[in-house]
């Protein structure tokens, strides 16, 4: 009944290269959060880029997505399963809304915050409106972007377990089913692969691409 | 080259609070800059001399009065006017050679740019340095891109903005040196804006002295002395001693108005000693 450490150690082994179980699951899981991740960069950027430039965007939408951004994204899971009939359309939702906020409220502050004087001397060099934000806002504020996307993976997959434990496939639900078999071995064997996948993505891919990022930037301390 | 006339030009700032009230920095300014002309503006911290300057570049508008560059009315900024500001504004995500080519825009196919960016870049004497990024730059050096890049657009006039206010003596005074060359070479005209006596004397054909309170314009000095100048020769000193006395007053106004009307800069120099001096670098 109580979980060993040999006995999830085992479950890994026979879930990945036995029963195929946990490949299977693995495989899904990692398809939901990569769709979820893309939309919920692509909105949230949209959408921080918008509240950015646009007064009335930022005094209508601006408030709500504040309002939005503490509710945890798995409270929306029963309006999704309503609108979605259930499914996988349900736990995508959920994952998108798990990253959307942090994604549009860093986009947005990185924009505001670009420096005004790069865009003072982007304009006498002849950039107008769309090309300032284009040209100069954009990639002044990937630092902030980048920041909003690395929180966005990381609610979207804690947003992704919490739905699928509830929903249907991955790696959620597989471990709902090995609680219902008593399976504590295999339980304690998910849980582990959950945390792999997500110091994998946080610290090896984001750590990476963001030291090199702010080093670039000029934003990094300890680099001349 | 083009000439630059700025006919009595006003600038207040319209305060929307009703509690306070808008505030005139100058009013009724005229200058007209000739050809290849090299003017400083030079003045007291608060006299709207980088104002003035903004308005020339478009990125300010004037609230009366007009600019014009040639024939052109000024009403936004272009790329015929190049400015360089305190802060060398360069983009971080670009390397010094893409800095250069950002002002470039489309106008060229990319092996005229980068052609062109590499011409203006071994003027200000940084060709090793093409493929650095910002970060890596000493102030000084980004300052020289900022003005390559200036350059590059080939405008009519430049602009420039305390260019060399936050750089230490040495850089500063070599890039006097550079600046010169680069007028020199390149016969734009420049309007300079400073609060240094001595940089304006060093390098200006005239010399505009503002004043605050009201803001406008207090006297214009031709500097006839040859080239290259030294700071050393009796001409300069006595030209230097010419426009402190009048700044000097200027400057006390400006103290006033920041600590009191009991301030008077010789008392404050007794009671702190000789070695302070109030401004920076005036």
């Amino acid at each position: 009944m109580f979980p060993s450490p040999i006995g999830a150690v085992e479950q890994l082994y026979r879930g990945f290269f036995e029963t195929g179980i946990l490949r299977v699951a693995l495989f899904e899981s990692i398809q939901r959060i990569t769709v979820g991740f893309i939309l919920a960069v692509i909105i949230g950027g949209v959408l921080g880029i918008l509240l950015a430039t646009s007064k009335l965007a930022d005094e209508t939408l601006g408030s709500l997505v504040i309002a939005l951004q503490p509710v945890p994204s798995i409270v929306w899971l029963p309006i999704a399963l309503m609108m979605f009939q259930g499914g996988g359309g349900a736990i995508l939702f959920v994952v998108v809304l798990g990253g959307t906020w942090a994604m549009t409220l860093n986009m947005r502050m990185g924009i505001k915050n670009v420096q005004p004087i790069l865009i003072r001397a982007a304009r006498t060099m002849g950039y107008k409106k769309t090309e300032l934000v284009w040209k100069v806002m954009l990639p002044a504020s990937i630092p902030s972007a980048l920041t909003g996307a690395r929180l966005a993976w990381a609610f979207g997959w804690r947003a992704l377990m919490a739905a699928e434990l509830i929903g249907r496939g991955g790696l959620g639900r597989t471990l709902m089913d090995a609680r219902d078999f008593y399976n504590m071995d295999l339980v304690v064997a998910i849980m582990f692969i959950i945390s792999a996948i997500g110091l994998t993505v946080e610290y090896f891919v984001f750590s990476k691409v963001e030291k090199r990022v702010l080093s670039r930037w000029g934003l990094n301390a300890n680099q001349s | 080259m083009e000439r630059v006339s700025i006919k009595n030009v006003e600038k207040t700032f319209v305060n929307d609070d009703k509690e306070k009230k808008s505030f005139t920095v100058f009013d009724d300014i005229s200058l007209d800059v000739q050809p290849g002309e090299f003017v400083s503006l030079l003045g007291p911290s608060g006299c709207g001399k980088s104002t003035l300057l903004n308005i020339v570049a478009g990125l300010d508008k004037a609230t009366e009065g007009e600019v014009k560059v040639g024939d052109n009315i000024v009403s936004e900024p272009g790329s015929d006017r190049g400015v360089v500001f305190q802060e060398a504004a360069l983009m971080p995500w670009l390397s010094v050679v893409e800095n250069v080519k950002f002002a470039l825009r489309k106008k060229m196919d990319k092996d005229a740019a980068q052609a062109e960016a590499e011409k203006y870049l071994k003027l200000v004497h940084l060709s090793k340095f093409m493929d650095s990024y910002p970060h890596e730059l000493s102030g000084g050096m980004k300052q020289r891109v900022a003005i390559a890049r200036a350059l590059a657009m080939n405008p009519k006039i430049l602009l420039m903005d305390e260019p060399f206010g936050a750089l230490d003596e040495q850089t500063r005074s070599m890039l006097h040196k550079e600046v010169q060359y680069i007028w020199e070479e390149t016969k734009k005209t420049i309007l300079f804006v400073t609060h240094n006596i001595r940089e304006a004397i060093l390098l200006s054909d005239r010399i505009v002295l503002m004043g605050t309170r009201p803001g406008g314009i207090r006297k214009i000095y031709p500097v006839d002395l040859p080239r290259p100048r030294t700071p050393a020769s009796e001409e300069f000193i006595k030209l230097e001693q010419d426009i402190m006395s009048i700044l000097g007053g200027e400057i006390e106004k400006v103290m006033r108005e920041e600590m009191g009307d009991d301030f008077n800069s010789q008392k404050a120099s007794l009671l702190y000693g000789t070695n302070r001096n109030m401004g920076d670098h005036i």
